[in-house]
């Protein structure tokens, strides 16, 4: 049984640390790309494994839409039909809401011992936390995929030509790996995976408070001036005004300016809270 | 000097805001030998190989690992070692299989030789059939041997292994002992910690004691049990009598006394004829025994022999379990 130990060993050129020999000979920006796909690859596999939280994200935004459109669509004047003026936003809390997940995948990883076996692989932060959020990238594609499939079927129309579509998935792809890179971040933050799970709701109420599914004009006038200068809102009516038509002023950019501040902001608090959370736990 | 040694830690400290747990520690292993950090819960271990693979840094002192400083040469210690912990370091919604390549990936091979890599470890470490499974279904002592088949991807020259059986039955323990020995063959340096004496003696060629934060004891497990009794007599007396009268015939040979039980405990090699000896010795007439047991030097009885006192760490609970024992002894 000793032998295939030192089989695998002697099948690499002899003893010593050949492990490092290769990764110097392959260089370290090769490497690290590798680590982020493997890192990449791992982490989708383990979303589309947790059955559960897969259902969770994939049920509960259509059921909200399904909600908004024949419960509340209704009653609610929006000037056009409620299903047009609620797609755009279900699709934006759909993202939120899976993006937001990412924090308790990185608490159950910060958590556990996985961390421990791959930083003494060698493997960096950006390279865990960067497989969460590609992760999280394909699963909110996923999701988006079946909210847009269901919303063609109950009557949504959308007027968008190929640009604006891949307008859509640039404003979308951009905020699902900003919001999810601050959920990266929150989940280092947190103590557990119960305690990052509270952010996941923060996230999903957010769009509440913006003109995600009522127009802005018709809420208190206290609480429009947060949901007009809040970061959703701008992102929602990108979104809008690519999908039906209409001018979007300056909200494409003012949503670009949110996610991309965003984006920089998480990083750089995930880089601090991941050195942080890895050299100081305090377990003798 | 640095060729010779794999691991090499001079005055190690370490603590967590108030609480010290690293108090000059100086531990060395040579290449291709087995060393036991021995000591109990809150002792240290763990700090001190956390510290050894990089993970954590010292405040004070030095450490060298596979040659390589573990702070200036972080990444070349990283590249020679592997960390196989107390919680299984595996995602249990992955096979066996899909565990193992990731980690060989991540090491650094490519995809084929990852394949490769991955089957020949299943294969060793008896998980051909588990290997597609995934390994949140495999029992305790499958994770186990998956954890170290993990820790060997990268084919490492220096392994830490912290706490390796813990928790485990007695049946995948010995399985994993037979891992380790044979991991020892091979010509790596393994590490482990334990709070098993005789995990300690049945698997390392020195033992290094760790109570407090530092050493307080190390050598062969030949030399440290010659220091501990490694097995002794527990005699049970018949009456108050009897006892007295064995007591003050054994005098300093009594290692262990509860006269409440109307116990008392001898060093012994377990072998019929000293034990045959020693029972006619105590009880010439053959009525005063009740009953007698041989008993293994626990951990405790360890420390109590090189240091003179109960170990240092451990909860409340172990404490006052300590106190209590402490208490029967101050009886005598």
């Amino acid at each position: 049984m000793s032998e295939s130990i030192a089989l695998g060993r002697r099948a690499r050129g002899g003893g010593g640390p050949a492990v490092g020999r290769r990764r110097h000979w392959r260089g370290r920006g090769r490497g690290r790309l590798d680590n982020c796909l493997v890192m990449s690859a791992r982490c989708t596999r383990l979303s589309s494994r947790n059955i559960e939280a897969l259902i969770t994200s994939l049920m509960l935004p259509v059921a909200l839409m399904l909600m908004f459109v024949y419960l509340f669509g209704g009653a609610i004047d929006t000037g056009t039909t409620y299903v047009t003026y609620v797609v755009p936003g279900v699709i934006l809390l759909c993202a939120g809401f899976g993006s937001a997940t990412t924090a308790v995948t990185v608490s159950q990883d910060m958590t556990g011992g996985i961390v421990d076996r791959l930083r003494s692989l060698d493997v960096g932060g950006a390279a865990v936390l960067g497989g969460h959020v590609a992760a999280s990238l394909a699963r909110n594609a996923a999701s988006t995929v079946l909210v847009l499939g269901v919303a063609l079927l109950i009557g949504f129309h959308p007027t968008a030509g190929p640009l604006a579509w891949l307008g859509v998935i640039g404003i979308l792809a951009l905020f699902v790996i900003s919001i999810s890179a601050l959920s990266a971040a929150i989940g280092l933050l947190a103590g557990s995976p119960e305690a990052a799970n509270g952010f996941t709701f923060f996230v999903m109420f957010l769009p509440y408070a913006s003109s995600a599914f009522v127009p802005v004009s018709t809420m208190p006038s206290w609480l429009q001036g947060f949901a007009r200068h809040q970061p959703i809102t701008p992102v929602i009516e990108t979104l809008r005004s690519l999908l039906v038509g209409g001018s979007a002023g300056s909200d494409p950019w003012q949503a670009v300016a949110w996610c991309v501040a965003i984006l920089v902001g998480s990083v750089g608090l995930a880089g601090v809270a991941f050195t942080r959370r890895t050299t100081q736990s305090s377990s003798a | 000097m640095a060729q010779t040694l794999a691991i090499e830690a001079r005055g190690l400290g370490k603590s967590y805001g108030r609480l010290g747990v690293l108090a000059g520690l100086d531990i060395s292993a040579e290449r291709g030998s087995v060393l036991a950090l021995l000591g109990p819960n809150g002792a240290g271990k763990t700090t001190t190989v956390r510290i050894l693979a990089t993970l954590i840094a010292a405040d004070a002192g030095t450490a060298r690992v596979a040659g390589f400083d573990v702070v200036s040469q972080r990444r070349a210690v990283r590249a020679s070692i592997s960390l196989a912990g107390q919680s299984a370091a595996l995602d249990g919604l992955q096979s066996g299989a899909e565990n193992l390549r990731m980690i060989a990936r991540l090491a650094g091979l490519d995809r084929r030789r990852a394949r490769a890599r991955a089957d020949q470890l299943l294969e060793r470490f008896d998980l051909v059939d588990a290997g597609g499974r995934r390994v949140a279904t495999y029992s305790g002592g499958m994770r186990r041997r998956l954890d170290l088949a993990a820790s060997l991807v990268g084919a490492p020259s220096v392994i830490f292994l912290d706490e390796p059986t813990n928790g485990l039955d007695p049946r995948s323990r010995q399985a994993l002992w037979e891992v380790v020995g044979e991991l020892a063959e091979s010509g790596v340096t393994v590490l482990l910690t334990t709070q098993y004496l005789e995990e300690a003696d049945r698997l390392a060629d020195r033992i290094a004691v760790i109570d407090g934060g530092r050493i307080v004891a190390e050598g062969s497990p030949a030399t440290l049990k010659r220091r501990v009794a490694d097995q002794r007599l527990e005699i049970v007396f018949a009456d108050p009598a009897s006892f007295a009268r064995a007591a003050g015939a054994l005098g300093p040979r009594v290692v262990r006394s509860e006269p409440a039980r109307r116990l008392l405990a001898v060093a012994t090699d377990g072998r019929a004829p000293a034990v045959r000896g020693l029972l006619d010795e105590v009880d010439p007439g053959r009525r005063g025994i009740d009953r007698f047991s041989i008993e293994t030097a626990t951990l405790d009885d360890v420390f109590l022999a090189l240091t003179g006192r109960r170990p240092d760490g451990g909860g409340i609970g172990t404490r006052q379990l300590h106190t209590t024992q402490s208490k029967e002894v101050l009886h005598v």
